[in-house]
C-alpha cells in the first residue's frame, strides 16, 4: 500500500488550478494533432515535445501526459469515423467503430472509445504503480550482461513481430543503430560518423530524427501519392450511451485491459496483438445476433480499451528499465530525458518523486481526457475535413518548427530534411518505422552495457555469458529466431497448401 | 508468429510457386516482377555499412581499454552489408515491397515526384533563409508554398493563414516558453 500512499502523495501535490490548465492545453493540443489523417500517437507527441521545454517538470509532465492520451484519443476518432487507421493499434477499432458511425452511431462508438479508454487507462496506470516499483527492485540486481540480453530481446521481438517482411524490419533496425552511433564515442570521447560536422559530433537530436520520419517522411509521402477524391466525414453529434450500450460495454472494457496490460508490460512491442485477439475475443463471446461486422459496439469497447491499458503497460519496462518499446514510449523516454530523467533501475528510488508526479499527471491526464472530449467529439470531426493541401503543409510548417526552434540553427532544418527523405523512402520501400526508432534509441545503451560487461572480462566474450538471467534471455531469443523456421519447415512438409488463412486476414481487410 | 508467417506468404508474390504470371498484368506493380530501384536501396544500404565499417577503423583506442569504440560499429557496419546482399537476393527472385498505405495514400497512383520535388525546394529555401528573413516570414512562405505545391489555388489565403501561424508561434514560444525564435528581418517589429 506503500506505492498508494506515495501516488496520493503525487495526485496532491499536481491537482492545482494551473497544473489542472495545463492537463486541458495538453489534451486539447494532444487531439487537435492526434486527429489529423496521417498523424498517430507517436507522431503528434514528437511534434508536441517542444511546446513543454519551457515549463518546470511537473507541469511538463502533466501536459505532456494530455498530449499523450489526447494524441490516442485523437487516433481513435479517425478511425471511426474515417474508416482509416493512423497506426496498427487502431486497426481494430475502425472495423466495428466505423459500421456504427456509418449506421449513425458514430456519437455511441466514440463514447465507448472514449469511456472505455479512461477506463483502461485508469486501471493500467494503477497497475504500473504496483508493478514498476516490484520490477524496479528486481532491475537494480540485473548486471549488465543480463541487461545486453534483454536489450536485444526486445529489439528482436519488436522488429521480427511487426510489418509482413522480417527482412525489412532488421533494415530499419540496422539503419536505426547506424544513426545512433553518430556522435561522441562515451568513454574516449571520440566523434563516431560525424562527417566533419561539429553539429554532428554531439550526436543527432533524436527528436530531429522522429519528426522527420514520423511527420516530414508522411506528409512526402502522402504528397507522392495523394488521393484526389473527396474524404467523406460522418457527421458526429454529442456522444452519450444508451442503458443497453453501457450494458454491452463494460465487460469488454475490462476484458480489453486484461489483454492490453500484459502485452505492454512484457517488451513484445505494442498494441497490434492484445487489439486483435480482444476484437476475436469479444466476437467469439458475442451471442450469434450477426451483429458484428454489421457495426456491434463490443468491437470497439474490448480493442479501444485492449489498447489504452496496453500504452499504459508499456510504462513497466519504460519506468523500470529505461526500455522503451513502441515508438510513443521512445518519445516520452526523450521527453524524460530533457528533464535529466534516466529512467531506468535506480530511477525510482532517486527522484521517486518525479515518479509519482508523473504517474499521477497521467491519471490526470486521463480524466481531462473524458471530461473534455465526449462533448468537444463534433468539433474534432470538423478537423477531418481539412482541405489535405493546407493539412500536410500545416504539418510540415509544424515539424520545421518543432525542429528548429530547438537549437534555432537551420543545420536542424537540413538534418530534418534528410530524415524526411529518409522516411519518404522507408516507405517507398516498405520498411517499418519503429525498428528504425528503437535502435537509435536503444543502440548506445547496448553499446555502454556491452561494453561494460566485457570491461569486467577485460574483453573476453564469455564476459557477455556469466549471469544466468543473460542465458535464459539468449535462449529465448533463440526461440524466437527459430520458431518461425521450424514452423514453416512443418507446414512446407505438409504440402503445398498451407494451413487456411486465419480471421487477421478477413478482418482487416 | 504463425499467423504472420500466414501473412508473409500470402502476401508475398513469390509465396506460391509457378502461378505467379497468373493475373500479372492488372495492375503495374505486380506486372514489374523485380523492383529495380531495390537494388539501389541495397547498393545504399551497403555503402551504409561500409562506410561505418572505414569510420570505426579510424578510431584510436585507449590504453587498459579491452573493448575500445571499434567492435560496435563493426558489427552494425558488418551486418548492415550482409542485409544489403539479403537483400538484393530478395529482389533479384522477386520480393516486391508493399508499400505503406493510409487514409489519404493511394499506392496504386502513379507516384507524384513532382510535387515531392517542388516541396523538398520549399524546404530548401526555407533552411537557406530563415536566418534572414527570420521565421515569421521563413514559416509563412514554406506553408503557402506546401500548400500550392499540393494543389491548393488560394495562394493569398495561404499566405495569410501561414502569417498567422507563424507570427502566432513566434509569439507562443516568445511569451509563454521565453524563446526568441529568429526575428530576422523583423527584428524590433516583432
Amino acid at each position: 500500500m506503500e506505492s498508494l500512499d506515495l501516488l496520493l502523495g503525487g495526485l496532491a501535490e499536481a491537482v492545482t488550478p494551473i497544473n489542472l490548465m495545463y492537463a486541458a492545453i495538453g489534451v486539447l493540443l494532444g487531439t487537435f494533432i492526434g486527429v489529423l489523417p496521417g498523424i498517430g500517437p507517436a507522431m503528434a507527441v514528437a511534434l508536441l515535445l517542444p511546446v513543454t521545454y519551457g515549463l518546470d517538470p511537473t507541469q511538463a509532465f502533466i501536459m505532456f501526459a494530455g498530449i499523450y492520451y489526447g494524441g490516442m484519443y485523437g487516433g481513435s476518432t479517425t478511425s471511426i469515423l474515417l474508416n482509416t487507421p493512423g497506426e496498427s493499434a487502431s486497426v481494430m477499432t475502425a472495423i466495428e467503430g466505423n459500421k456504427m458511425a456509418k449506421n449513425g452511431r458514430a456519437a455511441q462508438a466514440l463514447s465507448t472509445a472514449a469511456i472505455g479508454s479512461f477506463v483502461a487507462g485508469t486501471i493500467g496506470t494503477l497497475l504500473v504503480v504496483f508493478f514498476a516499483p516490484a520490477l524496479a527492485d528486481v532491475a537494480v540486481k540485473i548486471g549488465a550482461p543480463s541487461y545486453f540480453a534483454i536489450i536485444v530481446l526486445s529489439l528482436v521481438l519488436v522488429t521480427s513481430a511487426l510489418g509482413s517482411s522480417k527482412l525489412r524490419g532488421y533494415v530499419a533496425l540496422f539503419l536505426g543503430l547506424t544513426i545512433g552511433l553518430v556522435g561522441l564515442d562515451r568513454s574516449t570521447g571520440q566523434a563516431r560518423l560525424y562527417f566533419g560536422q561539429l553539429q554532428l559530433a554531439d550526436g543527432i537530436d533524436i527528436v530531429v530524427v522522429a519528426v522527420g520520419v514520423f511527420a516530414l517522411g508522411e506528409a512526402l509521402w502522402v504528397a507522392a501519392h495523394l488521393r484526389r477524391r473527396p474524404v467523406q466525414v460522418i457527421p458526429t453529434g454529442t456522444p452519450f450511451m444508451g442503458r443497453e450500450d453501457w450494458a454491452r460495454s463494460w465487460k469488454p472494457w475490462l476484458r480489453g485491459t486484461a489483454l492490453g496490460f500484459p502485452f505492454g508490460a512484457i517488451p513484445a512491442g505494442g498494441a497490434e496483438t492484445p487489439t486483435f485477439l480482444s476484437y476475436i475475443l469479444e466476437r467469439r463471446l458475442a451471442k450469434n445476433n450477426g451483429e458484428f461486422g454489421n457495426g456491434a459496439i463490443e468491437g470497439v469497447a474490448g480493442p479501444e480499451a485492449a489498447n489504452n491499458a496496453s500504452a499504459a503497460g508499456t510504462f513497466v519496462p519504460l519506468l523500470a528499465l529505461g526500455l522503451p518499446v513502441t515508438a510513443t514510449a521512445s518519445i516520452l523516454l526523450l521527453a524524460f530525458q530533457n528533464y535529466g530523467i534516466q529512467p531506468g533501475p535506480g530511477l525510482l528510488g532517486e527522484q521517486a518523486d518525479l515518479v509519482w508526479t508523473l504517474l499521477a499527471s497521467l491519471l490526470i491526464g486521463n480524466t481531462m481526457l473524458l471530461v473534455l472530449n465526449l462533448p468537444l467529439a463534433p468539433l474534432w470531426a470538423k478537423l477531418l475535413q481539412i482541405p489535405r493541401p493546407q493539412l500536410y503543409a500545416g504539418i510540415l510548417f509544424f515539424a520545421s518548427l518543432g525542429a528548429y526552434s530547438v537549437n534555432q540553427d537551420p543545420f536542424d532544418l537540413f538534418l530534418l530534411l534528410i530524415f524526411g527523405v529518409v522516411g519518404l523512402s522507408i516507405r517507398r520501400f516498405g520498411i517499418p518505422v519503429l525498428p528504425l526508432i528503437l535502435g537509435l534509441i536503444l543502440g548506445p545503451m547496448m553499446e555502454a552495457k556491452m561494453r561494460e560487461a566485457l570491461d569486467v572480462s577485460d574483453g573476453d566474450l564469455s564476459g557477455l555469458f556469466n549471469e544466468s538471467l543473460a542465458i535464459i534471455v539468449y535462449v529465448i531469443i533463440a526461440l524466437v529466431l527459430l520458431a518461425p523456421l521450424a514452423l514453416q519447415f512443418v507446414r512446407r512438409s505438409d504440402g503445398p497448401t498451407g494451413p487456411s488463412e486465419p480471421d487477421k486476414e478477413k478482418v482487416s481487410a | 508468429m504463425s499467423e504472420r508467417d500466414d501473412r508473409d506468404r500470402a502476401k508475398s508474390p513469390v509465396g506460391t510457386s509457378g502461378d505467379t504470371r497468373v493475373g500479372a498484368r492488372v495492375d503495374d506493380r505486380a506486372d514489374a516482377r523485380v523492383d529495380k530501384a531495390q537494388y539501389g536501396l541495397a547498393a545504399v544500404l551497403a555503402a551504409v555499412g561500409l562506410y561505418t565499417i572505414y569510420d570505426a577503423s579510424q578510431l584510436r583506442v585507449g590504453f587498459g581499454d579491452p573493448i575500445g569504440p571499434r567492435p560496435f560499429p563493426y558489427a552494425i557496419g558488418a551486418a548492415m552489408i550482409v542485409l544489403s546482399v539479403a537483400l538484393a537476393v530478395a529482389t533479384a527472385r522477386g520480393d516486391v515491397p508493399e508499400a505503406e498505405g493510409g487514409e489519404d495514400v493511394d499506392v496504386t497512383s502513379k507516384p507524384d515526384w513532382v510535387t515531392v520535388a517542388k516541396l523538398l525546394g520549399f524546404f530548401v529555401f526555407t533552411i537557406a533563409t530563415v536566418n534572414l528573413l527570420g521565421w515569421a516570414i521563413s514559416g509563412a512562405i514554406l506553408f503557402a508554398g506546401c500548400a500550392w505545391s499540393l494543389g491548393s489555388r488560394t495562394l493569398l489565403r495561404d499566405l495569410l493563414v501561414g502569417l498567422v501561424m507563424s507570427v502566432g508561434s513566434w509569439y507562443f514560444f516568445y511569451v509563454t516558453l521565453e524563446i526568441p525564435l529568429t526575428p530576422g528581418i523583423l527584428d524590433g517589429v516583432l
